[in-house]
């Protein structure tokens, strides 16, 4: 016992031998011990990581599109091209060719422009939206014709990306998205002090757009909203009462245990089943209309059903026994001990569990492709029947729009998506922290 | 429509109406003496109110859902028997014609006579049964009012007669899971019977050809349509394999580390963090494959020499495998930290290591629990669509090379579903019988595993 970590040696007691085997032994043991921790910790950074990049890659693509180019005109509104004959009608104001006042003004800038294809790529430096920036204004204030108006208005989408780094100066000019003279002309608009980044109004104010600057996800936004109204009025009541049926009243038989097993079973069906359900039921069976936040909200609630129903029953169960026996001993009803007692203590946690299945109606894509809910649609909805997409539906739109304008675009629109979730998942964190009793 | 929504509130109002005047009349026939009643008297004016709203209600709906079918029906009967002839699909174009007639819309070529007949006919037939609606529905209210009315006594039970109704509306609620089975059994199967009656059911399962355009004129080249879902298949299952390679190691392991090793602190932050994985939806996973991971391993391939597809089966299943980890790792933690604390206790009296407590002593008792979770993962995988609608290939590729594009179930039925679609081509149905063929998989896996769960648990409450 002199020298416990020395190899065995010949003429040691066979305890001696013994204890300098697990000795070694132990080494090796402490090695896998470290080893397997380690591993471990690898696991856990590298999930961790992955979360780390996947959020630096969104924002890092998308910051940028919170800013846009806008370029500053300072627009003779002649009244020979607004209106002619001074009626001041309002439809005469509104039908008035206000793109031909922008184009005037870009040649007057640019006298030296000419030639069809040079005045085409010197329009093209402004959005097509421009026309009904100035419009909006003259309708607004009438007066306003025969001034010169100074307004900002948006670059076009190719200007924004160059401005921000994303499309190359340098390279073969036919390659280019902006051309050698266009360059000059930015360049010397960019001089003159006229082009500057601002908030981006229109991304949160409009609708769809084949022009990357004039789209924004309002539409979306709204049929989202409505989708999950539609989807938050059905499903909460249906899953509360359900969760109250199958968790107090439900005798134990073969039908509720079937009951059981099937939402059980429904929470784990890949959501695109859902679509088609939706499409083979919904819209082809009830000839309910297509692309309506509608279709979209019943779809979404079956879907989330199961989830709410868990977690209502789970809610239910964690109201103690004595609450019920407490009521029923003092006369109550089954019903009565149900309703007044134990549903407004179980409420919170059916809370939580509701907004946790709406966060993920929320995020879910799939099925709404299957209901038409992935047209073209310009215009923002009004209700729930008009035609919409959903903030989800547009990410994976505009991801497949090859301008590299709907790269920044996607990534801000996926940015606000999972703002909405963040926020969604800290209300039920905080409804169950606020609400969390321990009986 | 606009008429509905008054109809209803209409309804409403009576049936407020009828619960104040039942709550006053049982006050009227207990003479004040309210224990002289059976039940409080707020039931006997909820009595009343159910009783003057929910018949009207459920007329009201089960008119507005067949007016439409009869009133075509009937219209469809006085078309000149020329017409009517002409068989179901040209006849649903003439009374697409009709329809759009009646609301103003632009009509496909001239209304000759007998059609605008037809419109005008059904205009009368609307407008007689909007006001036979309102009609209706009012006597049906007033008339089941005035019976429960009448019933009101002191002895009569209207808190029993509430609450068998509000038990069966709650039997009624929890039905709504087994209807969305059988709805989404029956919206599968049908389309699929029809997809198997044109093309056989050998040819779909083990096929070894998928080309689901069918010709627009019979001449064309290629104009058959194939309609074997072999590589389909395969491509479903190299992305999983793949997802999975990446998840069950990964989440296995944090599991074991955020149970078995870490601190308080560390598991308070990182099992949340790591849960945000699977709270992002696949959406954004899509994006992140297709603009991300795509484009690096394309590069990163082209570096080391090797030829990798832009929708390259390796990206997709990667980034799927991240969104999976969470599923692994929470569903393994939960069985984890289901097994008794005196297992651990009796392998660390033996002087085991962690390590060796967790290899041979944890992981063994857990494993059916964590067999089942692997199971749900790869039910899960199979039936994500966004990511491989994304970020993998549309063409149907046979092959196990991962570095090459393949094509999944779900893409499949995506893309065959997505834009114009007639309900009669087998390229249309063809994606309801994809669908049956991933709700069954997906079923038996879900079911296998939530069975192997549950008698897991079972073995040591």
């Amino acid at each position: 016992m002199t020298n416990p970590t020395s190899p065995a040696a010949p003429g040691q007691s066979r305890g001696e031998r013994n204890f300098a085997r697990v000795q070694a032994g132990m080494k090796k043991r402490r090695a896998a011990e470290t080893r397997f921790r380690l591993y471990g910790m690898i696991a856990v950074g590298l999930g961790l990581s992955f979360l780390l990049v996947l959020m630096f890659s969104i924002v890092s693509k998308g910051y940028s599109a919170f800013l846009q180019t806008y370029v500053r005109l300072d627009v003779p509104l002649l009244e020979e091209v607004i209106d002619p004959e001074q009626t001041r009608q309002l439809d005469t104001l509104r039908s008035a060719d206000y793109g031909a006042l922008v184009k005037q003004n870009l040649r007057d800038m640019f006298p030296e422009v000419t030639g069809r294809r040079d005045k085409f790529a010197l329009y093209n430096l402004v959005s097509n939206g421009a026309g009904f920036d100035i419009r909006d204004r003259v309708l607004a204030n009438p007066d306003l014709i025969g001034t010169t108006l100074s307004i900002w208005v948006a670059a076009d989408d190719d200007v924004d990306m160059l401005l921000k780094g994303h499309i190359e100066r340098t390279g073969p000019e036919a390659d280019r998205r902006i051309k050698d003279n266009q360059l000059a002309w930015i360049d010397k608009l960019n001089a003159e002090g006229r082009l500057e980044k601002r908030f981006n109004v229109a991304f949160f104010s409009n609708g769809d757009s084949r022009d990357p600057e004039l789209s924004g996800i309002r539409g979306a936004l709204m049929g989202t909203i409505f989708t999950l109204i539609v989807t938050l009025s059905l499903s909460f009541p249906l899953g509360v009462a359900a969760a109250v049926y199958l968790e107090e009243f439900a005798p134990k038989n073969r039908w509720t245990d079937l009951i059981e097993v099937n939402i059980n079973n429904l929470a784990a069906v890949p959501s695109i089943v859902f679509g088609l359900l939706g499409l083979a039921v919904f819209i082809n069976f009830f000839e309910l209309p297509r692309s309506a936040p509608l279709v979209g909200g019943l779809v979404l609630t079956l879907m989330t059903l199961p989830t709410i129903i868990i977690a209502g029953r789970a809610a239910l169960k964690s109201v103690p026994p004595s609450i019920r026996e407490a009521a029923l001993g003092i006369g109550a009803s089954p019903m009565q001990a149900m309703l007044y007692h134990v549903l407004p203590l179980a409420l919170p946690g059916m809370l939580t569990g509701t907004i946790i299945g709406m966060a993920q109606a929320l995020g879910e894509t799939a099925p709404l492709l299957m209901i038409g809910m992935v047209a073209f649609i310009a215009d923002v909805p009004q209700g729930i029947f008009d035609p919409s997409t959903a903030l989800p539906v547009q990410i994976y739109l505009w991801a497949d729009s090859p301008e590299r304008a709907y790269v920044e675009r996607t990534s801000a629109a996926i940015m606000i998506l999972l703002a909405f979730l963040a926020l969604m998942n800290t209300v039920a964190v905080l409804l169950r922290k606020r609400f969390e009793q321990r009986w | 429509m606009t008429q509905t929504p008054i109809l209803v509130l209409l309804l409403l109002a009576l049936s407020s109406a009828a619960f104040y005047f039942g709550r006053k009349r049982a006050f009227q026939v207990a003479g004040g003496q309210i224990r002289k009643l059976h039940s409080l008297p707020g039931y006997y004016g909820l009595y009343v109110a159910i009783w003057a709203a929910l018949p009207a209600l459920l007329v009201l709906g089960v008119w507005l859902s067949m007016e439409g079918s009869l009133i075509t029906q009937m219209v469809v009967s006085t078309l000149p028997a020329s017409v009517q002839d002409l068989g179901p699909d040209k006849l649903n174009l003439v009374v697409n014609d009709i329809r759009n007639l009646v609301v103003g819309n632009i009509v496909s070529g001239t209304p000759d006579a007998a059609m605008q007949a037809a419109a005008d006919r059904y205009r009368e037939l609307q407008s007689i049964s909007k006001l036979a609606l309102f009609g209706v529905t009012l006597a049906v209210a007033a008339i089941a009012g005035w019976l429960a009315f009448s019933r009101i006594a002191p002895h009569h039970r209207a808190r029993n007669g509430v609450e068998r109704i509000v038990m069966y509306v709650l039997i009624a609620c929890s039905l709504v899971a087994i209807l969305t089975t059988v709805g989404i059994v029956l919206s599968v199967l049908f389309e699929s019977i029809r997809f198997f009656r044109a093309v056989p059911v050998s040819e779909f399962l083990f096929g070894l050809d998928w080309s689901p355009q069918i010709a627009m004129r019979a001449d064309q080249a290629g104009s058959s349509g194939a309609f074997g879902a072999v590589p389909l298949f395969a491509g479903t299952l190299l992305i999983t394999l793949i997802a999975m390679i990446i998840a069950v190691p990964i989440g296995l392991m944090s599991a074991f580390y955020l149970a078995e090793y870490a601190s308080r602190r560390v598991r308070a932050i990182a099992k949340p963090l790591l849960e945000v994985l699977a709270g992002i939806p696949t959406v954004v996973y899509g994006f992140f494959a297709a603009l991300t991971v795509a484009p690096f391993i394309r590069d990163s391939g082209s570096i080391l020499g090797l030829d990798v597809a832009s929708e390259s089966a390796l990206a997709a299943g990667l980034v799927m495998g991240v969104m999976i980890i969470p599923f692994v790792s929470s569903l393994s933690d939960d069985v984890i930290n289901a097994v008794p604390q005196s297992l651990r206790d009796g392998a660390y009296g033996m002087g085991a290591t962690r390590s060796e407590t967790v290899r041979q002593v944890i992981f063994p008792a857990a494993l059916p629990g964590i067999v089942g979770a692997i199971l749900l993962a790869v039910s899960r995988a199979i039936g994500e669509t966004m990511i491989v609608v994304m970020a993998a290939g549309l063409a149907a590729n046979l092959t196990a090379n991962p570095l090459e594009a393949v094509t999944t179930v779900t893409v499949q039925i995506v893309t065959l579903l997505v834009g114009d679609q007639e309900f009669d081509s087998p390229k249309t149905l063809a994606a309801f019988a994809l669908g049956l063929m991933l709700f069954l998989v997906t079923l038996v896996l879900n079911v296998l595993a939530l069975h192997i769960v549950r008698k897991y648990r079972e073995q040591y409450d």
